[in-house]
């Protein structure tokens, strides 16, 4: 039973002990004047504000907020007190609204303890005030009855309390604005600051940060937290740290008052504005990250200095892979602006060049010359202050390469890097390896790593079939066949190297046993499963035991029982490397090819196809999807792989082992050494 | 300190130190006005979108739209689409990000539009704003408000544009039709 109350309406009120909830858009401040039976505040402690947020019989927030709880017991009130003022007011000093014309109508309820609703009343009308008297509570002949007041005042709390005869009107009035911009300042936690890369390009939408709303309460009010950059002190201390989230359950944003919430009940708690824990109250097992290296200072006029690892992420690998990708897009970007400006050169230069061609008036005379020469230098000026823009980014780029590189940890380092040479079978997997390097015409001296993600998401086809490669050297068939061999041995070490003993097991079918040679450091180390598969035979076993396993592991995660696979099936990541494709299959091995393409990067089992697509013409359009769904790289330098932003195409290289280097069977030694005990 | 731009006002994007802007966010606002008569409360959705369009000597280059959310030069930036608005309460509800000294050497003007996706005029938008902030420390520079939304869909707000060494803003703020920019092609052409 519900009254909804106009302006001026009363309504009695059954109980004594009530609630009245006020919501507005907007965080407002909710306070409560006692009056005698004149309606007169006899002082500053008949107010209950945020300053004074309890009095006998009642109790206010202590801070703005877009909705209020206030708790009343009016058998609790004085027996000199005859009326009970709720007042409203907006927060004053702010960025907010400053007149309730501007936020949406204020409502407020009256409410049993139990929450059913009294009586209600919806503030409309106003429009330039800042403070309005909403519900007047008042004794007729001993019962309490509420009445809906809605009396707006231009001059604020200072004009409303000096209209109910407070003298101390002025003072209790700012010192209500003082007490809510207090409040303010604790609730609401000030914005991170903005990170090291916040240069760099990225596609995800970010919130537009910044809003008036957040500015205004963040603004340096004494007590505030100061801004941090999230990484000067990353301590477990610091409950602004980003990425710290898990420490916010020992630190209370709202410091409590005494008495606070041992009386105040519902209205004590977080109201509108407030940041929300989420965090688990006892669990705290998620460490901060380590700080990343801080940059040094740049002198005066300098970009930064480039620093190994300053993107985001959560650990020293996660970061360089951030870094890695972010130098792959600027560098794709940056060359993108150079390239249209010089297209956009060129093409003016066309056209004024018609133009003069096309004007009878040149022909006479020198005029024609002059625009040729003028069309041309307009061109020269703009390709020149192009590649002046280029090459600034170039070698601030070419800076941050010459940085990361030496940091890469093996996983994204070139084999000739030291790092192979302290090599170590590492515990779990990394985040990404690399695959080859990635470069443009424009910066040749910018090699960027192309990282892929670990675990492969599709198999790999090193091409071996004859492309125009760039220098122009033409590579016969045959010496194509073996360099494309030797680079999938580099690639499959690469991946055996970077997973944990035993968690990785690669599978050769070599039908003619034609990649003897380039295979030798696979089978000499002992990391295969087993020997090379020759001939027909050979092939269909290894397919059938490949298919066996994603028919099993697959059946398995479907009907959601993984325990109940048989026990003697090897659990780790596969990898089959099929050389001479299709030499040695029938239609029935095609098939299982096929189907391990289709269906087993899902279950672990990857494919590393070395193979030419010519040769493998005669079965048709029917291998087409199983080319399309693999990543497509070639033993020699070729300008095949398009980047995610802009699509130029780069030029790939794969990572190969430096002529006469031994570090590859040194690597391959370590982790045979180091699956010896699980092979038993 | 804010300059409120009328219609056809340029300023120049000089800092008040003297240096020049390094990179500004170009910030949209709306809300749904409220409608009138029964069933007031239920909300409808307006989707307005912000697009920019960079010209080089009056050619379209480029385009920094929903879909294409990063010019290909990376200079500018689109934030992300926002379906709604409104819920920011004057804060912005699509920004694009432009990186001034990145910008191609070529590209001379970008041109800032608002199409209403969901076809909603702007008679039926309140509190549409678009504003150009320095992005280095917040300030805002200038802030043009639409006035008197009319029975268009489309809306030709600002454009940014060389002068000289620098850059210089300027308020068109000139109504058009369309869902996407590409429909406000024709209209944009007259302004450049």
């Amino acid at each position: 039973m519900t009254a909804e109350l106009t302006r001026g309406q009363n309504h009695p009120l059954p109980r004594a002990r009530l609630e009245i909830r006020i919501s507005a858009g907007t965080p407002i401040v909710a306070g409560a004047t006692l009056g005698d039976e004149n309606g007169r505040v006899h002082g500053v402690e008949w107010v209950a504000h945020p300053g004074t947020p309890a009095l006998p019989g009642l109790e206010v927030s202590r801070q703005a907020a877009a909705d209020h709880r206030l708790a009343v017991d009016l058998d609790a009130v004085p027996d000199a007190v005859h009326r009970v003022s709720v007042l409203l007011a907006l927060p004053a000093g702010g960025q907010g609204p400053g007149r309730f014309g501007a936020v949406a109508a204020p409502f407020v309820a009256v409410t049993g303890l139990d929450g059913d609703e009294v009586a209600s009343y919806t503030i409309t009308g106003l429009e330039a005030e800042s403070a309005v008297v909403a519900l007047e509570l008042y004794r007729r002949q001993g019962a309490w009855k509420v009445r809906a007041v809605g009396q707006g005042y231009t001059g604020g709390l200072t004009e409303l309390l000096t209209d109910q005869s407070l003298p101390q009107a002025h003072e209790l009035a700012r010192g209500i604005h003082e007490a809510v911009a207090g409040g303010l300042a604790r609730s609401v936690p000030a914005p991170p600051a903005r990170t090291a890369d916040g240069n760099r390009s990225r596609q995800a939408a970010t919130p537009a940060h910044g809003t008036d709303h957040g500015a205004a309460a963040s603004q340096g009010t004494p007590g505030t937290v100061p801004p941090v950059s999230p990484y000067d002190a990353p301590g477990v201390s610091d409950p602004q740290t980003p990425g710290a989230h898990a420490q916010h359950g020992t630190q209370q944003p709202y410091p409590a008052g005494p008495g606070d919430s041992a009386t105040a009940g519902p209205s004590s708690a977080p109201t509108g504005g407030g940041p929300i824990d989420y965090s688990h109250p006892r669990r705290q097992d998620a460490a901060p990250p380590p700080p990343p290296p801080a940059a040094p200072p740049a002198a005066p006029g300098q970009p930064a200095r480039p620093v190994a690892g300053d993107a985001t992420g959560w650990s020293m690998e996660e970061r360089l892979y951030n870094q890695v990708w972010g130098m792959f897009e600027d560098l794709a970007r940056t060359t993108a602006a150079y390239r249209s400006a010089v297209d956009f050169a060129d093409s003016r230069m066309e056209k004024e060049l018609d133009q003069v061609l096309s004007d009878p008036r040149s022909r006479i005379g020198g005029q024609g010359d002059a625009a040729r020469e003028a069309a041309r230098t307009r061109h020269t000026q703009l390709v020149s202050q192009a590649r002046e823009a280029l090459d600034r980014d170039i070698a601030q780029l070419a800076a941050e390469a010459d940085v990361v590189e030496p940091a890469l940890p093996a996983a994204y380092a070139r084999w000739d890097s030291p790092v192979w040479h302290a090599y170590r079978v590492p515990m779990e997997i990394p985040m990404a390896l690399r695959l080859g390097d990635l470069h443009l015409p424009e910066a040749d001296r910018i090699r960027i790593p192309l990282l892929v993600r670990l675990p492969l998401e599709r198999g790999l086809w090193i091409d071996s079939g004859r492309s125009a490669s760039l220098d122009g050297s033409f590579a016969d068939s045959h010496e194509m066949r073996s360099l494309g061999l030797e680079t999938a041995v580099a690639h499959a070490a690469r991946l055996l190297a970077a997973y944990p003993a035993g968690e990785f097991t690669v599978h050769v079918i070599d039908p003619a046993g034609s990649g003897a040679q380039a295979l030798a450091p696979l089978v000499q180390t002992g990391v295969l499963a087993a020997p090379p598969a020759l001939g027909a035979a050979g092939t269909a076993d290894v397919l059938a035991r490949l298919t066996q396993r994603v028919d099993l592991v697959q059946m398995a995660l479907r009907g959601g029982a993984p325990d109940a696979l048989p026990p003697g099936l090897d659990t780790s990541q596969q990898l089959l490397i099929v050389n001479d494709f299709p030499h040695g299959f029938d239609d029935r091995a095609v098939n299982q090819l096929r189907y391990l393409a289709d269906e087993g990067p899902a279950v672990g089992v990857h494919l590393m196809m070395v193979a030419d697509r010519e040769d493998s013409a005669g079965y048709g359009p029917l291998l087409d999807p199983l080319w399309r769904s693999l990543l497509r790289l070639t033993p020699v330098a070729d300008d095949h792989l398009a980047d995610p932003w802009v699509g130029h195409a780069w030029t790939y290289e794969p990572a190969l082992v430096p002529p006469g280097s031994q570090v590859l069977r040194q690597v391959l030694t370590q982790v045979a050494a180091a699956r010896r005990p699980w092979d038993r | 300190m804010t300059v409120n731009m009328t219609k056809g006002q340029a300023i120049s994007l000089q800092k008040s130190d003297g240096g020049s802007l390094t990179s500004v966010r170009m910030g949209l606002g709306w809300q749904a006005a409220p409608r009138r008569g029964l069933f007031g409360s239920r909300t409808r959705e307006i989707d307005l979108d912000a697009s920019a369009v960079l010209f080089a000597d009056k050619q379209p280059v480029d385009v920094v739209f929903f879909r294409h959310l990063v010019s290909d030069d990376g200079s500018v930036r689109h934030t992300g689409d926002n379906l709604v608005g409104g819920v920011g309460q004057g804060g912005d509800d699509e920004a694009i990000l432009v990186d001034l000294q990145r910008v191609p050497v070529h590209i001379d003007q970008i041109v800032f539009t608002v199409n209403s996706f969901t076809g909603q005029t702007f008679q039926e938008v309140q509190n549409a704003f678009c504003r150009l902030v320095d992005e280095t420390n917040g300030q805002e520079l200038a802030r043009y408000t639409l006035a008197g939304g009319g029975a268009y869909t489309a809306q030709i707000m600002a454009k940014v544009h060389r002068a000289g060494q620098g850059w210089a803003m300027t308020a068109i703020g000139s109504p058009a039709n369309g869902r996407t920019f590409q429909d406000l092609m024709p209209a944009i052409l007259p302004v450049l």
